[in-house]
């Protein structure tokens, strides 16, 4: 067998604890000057591409909103639009959510996106629904669990209609024949289904993709389903082996349903990365990332989504006190919730207390440690062996600094990878779907 | 004083066959270095700004639907993306795109435009603008419009509606670039916290198309307020602008039709600037180009503005005579493009500077300050 070939993606850092804000190395979130840092970076290491995520509602915690972590960002597809000014091969995706959307004009963006960066557009379809977040639109949140990817399934089904609907070569600018766009070759889009009636002509000729690519980030049944059917790349959260083996066994058996090819559809999960000369520095460096953070307010934080009720009353550093959750209503919005708060509020008591741990270390323990911990050489050797391993086929890498988290990585990470023959010297292709070699 | 000069972007210039003239690209319409030329060139000639045009639906000769014509140039770009991805590749002129009011979210317009001005420095301006056709309607499937017609009125029960929608959209749009203070990201280490809340603002927009509740979820851009334009040709699109806008284009024929919109609109506002706009086809051969054009198209040229043939000294001398009527700015839309753009940035950039009338180097970093508009606090912030 033929080794696999590593897929990367720069993740810019988000609006969430794994963000590091309190450290003199951490610049805007919002300068322009940020993103193109990043993604010029990114591109300096041969990336995939460049992501940016999406929340259109700030987050609250006990009906305030959360003031803790990081907060504030663009709008994904016009920052994106700008650093294709700045970049040549790197491919740019946007998350954007199709419940807030319409298609006509988000595949209008899109194709736009494509064109203007020469076929690098993608588009991370995201589904949720929350009536929290639908205060902010004309449609509010009205869409139920059941139907949200019912509609992304529509939406990106009819979004390909319309970036079909021009005929290759529709675009002739025969100034001799006075045919600007040749005749009959513009189609006419007709859609009538559940969640959509379009009809009528699209304003951009086919783009560079043809498709922009279609990334996909959700985990129930529902979501890898659509995956299977629908998504060029898949975004999970499963980056451990184990977890990630079975969920990228679980995700490519179902593409055979859909008459689609294993390699059709890239796996690529979130990852975090700690890296150091030595084994033990890489851990301290690793240990030290995360009680930044988790500060001693976001260890507070952490335990009151789950517990459900106020605990600023308690020291962080101190233990855990013996008071039961209020499961009654949650305390946070705008966020993915705990799911069974009782449950998890009893294996984190367990935990504290057969660890003798405070507040702050609990959370610290329950939470997000980071994916890869090593050297250069032993994170390169870590995230091939994931990839030939079949738990992934590349990551979509997190950095916890903006601008600068990605660079060591790049430095030092990259050409290992690139030695082991598993990660691209240079960009052989100049689209998204050539980098992720999708057809 | 010096004048204002924007100039409108849209396809290959706003005679039908411009694309048709030796010196047009059309087969780089849909790459980004052909409009990064045209802003270049424009920033070269020391332009306030460009505008750039957009529709959510093919061009057309008609009033409402398609005219299946393929001898004119049909297609378009978003109109705020464009912006976008020449925002880095210029750094002192204003990008002033279109986005529709219709049938888009407000929300999505105020970030998208806030972005656009944290990616130019502070160069955004945004120009809004009502989807009246049953055609776009159409792309959206929501609600059912009437196919508009001969008999289509600007007094029309729909347009008023859609005018006060697109109102309300402003509102909400400006509401939400306020809606964070400009000091609000404190990043205090002693209480770990990188916000201070008090510093964003629920906007709470209740209305009759929408409510919106906030707040934005991009922090406040350069210029806090980016520029607001609007194309008005009749009473109700002066009182939308007057409500809404930093500048408004009208469109008068004359000196004496352009005195009387100025006392029109300054009944409305007193701050509004008035901008006029006109169609130019400029050089010592213009009125043979133009004719040439309307020969090729097999009509002739028709506009909601008025049209200039003549040199570069001419339009100097007629810039000059509207201004005493009071007009303030003019957005100029190139009959063909390149040509008509170049002889506007060389040609009557050059009049006018012999006059006294145009700078000679950019005096400001934000479009605000090209147009002597001051920054303005949020309208949330506490007055200490
Ligand atoms: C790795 C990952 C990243 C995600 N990023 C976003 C995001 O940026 N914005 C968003 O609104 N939702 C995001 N989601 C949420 C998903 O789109 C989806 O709505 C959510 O996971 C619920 O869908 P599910 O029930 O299929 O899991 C993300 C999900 C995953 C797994």
């Amino acid at each position: 067998m033929t080794r696999k070939r590593i897929h990367l993606a720069a993740h810019f850092p988000g609006v969430n604890n794994t963000t590091v804000w309190a450290d003199p190395r951490s610049g805007s979130q919002i300068d322009f000057a940020s993103f193109a840092h990043l993604a010029r970076t990114a591109e300096r290491g041969k990336f995939d591409f460049f992501f940016l995520a999406e929340g259109l509602r700030l987050r609250e915690l006990k009906g305030r909103i959360h003031d803790l972590d990081v907060v504030g960002r663009p709008e994904a597809l016009t920052v994106l639009s700008a650093l294709a000014a700045v970049t040549e091969r790197l491919g740019l995706a946007g998350t954007v959510n199709a419940t807030f959307n319409e298609p006509y004009e988000l595949a209008r963006r899109l194709s736009t996106l494509d064109h203007l960066s020469d076929g690098r557009a993608a588009w991370n379809v995201v589904t949720t629904s929350d009536a929290f977040t639908g205060e902010n639109f004309r449609r509010g949140g009205y869409l139920d669990r059941a139907d949200r990817y019912t509609r992304a399934a529509e939406f990106v089904r009819l979004s390909r209609e319309l970036w079909d609907s021009w005929q290759p070569g529709a675009h002739l600018a025969d100034k001799s024949r006075a045919q600007f766009v040749r005749p009959a070759a513009i189609g006419t889009v007709h859609h009538e289904g559940p969640h959509f009636a379009v009809e009528g002509e699209f304003t951009l000729p086919r783009s560079p993709q043809g498709h922009p690519v279609i990334i996909q980030a959700g985990d129930s049944d529902e979501g890898r389903e659509f995956a299977a059917a629908t998504a060029d790349v898949i975004f999970s959260r499963h980056g451990t082996l184990e977890d990630g083996r079975a969920f990228y066994a679980d995700v490519k058996s179902r593409l055979a349903r859909y008459h689609r090819e294993p390699d059709q559809l890239k796996i690529m999960p979130a990852a975090t990365y700690a890296l150091g000369d030595t084994e033990e520095e890489a851990a301290e460096n690793a240990a030290a990332i995360r009680r930044q953070q988790v500060g001693p307010q976001t260890a507070t934080a952490f335990i009151e989504q789950v517990w459900g009720r106020d605990m600023s009353a308690y020291d962080p550093d101190g233990p855990l006190p013996d008071v039961e959750p209020d499961l009654s209503e949650g305390v946070s919005q705008g966020r993915v919730p705990f799911g069974d708060r009782a449950a998890v509020a009893a294996k984190w008591r367990a935990l504290a207390e057969e660890k003798k741990l405070t507040i702050r270390e609990l959370v610290i323990e329950v939470t997000g440690r980071q994916t890869f911990v090593g050297t250069p050489a032993g994170v390169a050797r870590q995230i091939d062996e994931h990839v030939q391993a079949d738990a992934a086929d590349g990551f979509i890498l997190v950095p916890h600094l903006t601008p600068g988290g990605l660079d060591e990585f790049v430095d030092r990470v990259v050409p290992l990878l690139q030695e082991r023959g598993a990660f691209r010297a240079d960009y052989t292709g100049t689209t998204l779907r050539e980098h992720l070699e999708l057809s | 004083m010096t004048l204002h000069l924007a100039v409108a972007l849209d396809g290959a210039g706003w005679h039908p066959a411009a694309w048709r003239e030796a010196s047009a690209r059309p087969e780089a319409i849909f790459s980004a270095r052909y409009w990064a030329e045209l802003v270049a060139e424009a920033e070269r000639g020391l332009l306030d700004f460009v505008t750039i045009e957009d529709s959510l639906s093919l061009q057309s000769t008609l009033l409402d639907g398609p005219d299946g014509r393929a001898d004119q140039v049909r297609g378009r770009f978003d109109a705020v993306l464009l912006a976008a991805r020449l925002a880095p590749l210029t750094s002192r002129i204003g990008l002033v795109p279109t986005a529709t009011t219709t049938h888009t979210e407000p929300f999505h317009v105020a970030i998208g435009i806030a972005t656009l001005d944290h990616v130019s420095g502070g160069r955004a301006g945004w120009r809004p603008q009502i989807s009246a056709r049953s055609t776009e309607a159409a792309h959206f499937g929501r609600r059912p419009f009437p196919r508009l017609d001969g008999s289509f009125s600007i007094d029309d029960e729909h347009v008023r509606a859609l005018f006060a929608e697109a109102a309300d959209a402003v509102e909400v749009v400006r509401r939400l670039w306020d809606s964070w203070e400009d000091d609000a990201e404190i990043r205090d280490l002693a209480t770990g916290r990188f916000i201070d809340r008090d510093k964003l603002h629920y906007i709470d927009f209740a209305g009759r198309f929408f409510s919106v509740r906030g707040p934005s979820i991009t922090p406040r851009s350069p210029q806090g307020q980016p520029v607001v334009t609007a194309l008005a040709h009749a009473r109700l699109p002066y009182e939308f602008a007057a409500g809404g806008a930093d500048i408004v284009y009208v469109t008068p024929h004359s000196a004496d039709q352009a005195r009387a919109i100025v006392e029109e609109v300054r009944q409305l506002s007193a701050e509004l600037r008035v901008f006029a706009d006109l169609v130019v086809f400029l050089g010592d051969d213009a009125a043979e180009r133009k004719a040439r054009l309307d020969r090729l198209d097999g009509a002739e040229l028709r506009s909601d503005a008025a049209i200039f043939t003549g040199t570069p000294e001419e339009l100097a001398e007629l810039l000059l005579t509207w201004r005493r009527a009071g007009i303030e700015g003019y957005r100029l839309r190139p009959g063909a493009l390149p040509y008509d753009l170049e002889a506007i940035t060389r040609g009557l950039t050059a009049e006018l500077r012999g006059r006294g009338a145009f700078r000679r180097s950019y005096e400001a970093m934000t479009l605000r300050g090209l147009l002597g508009l001051p920054r303005p606090a949020s309208r949330y912030a506490e007055v200490s």
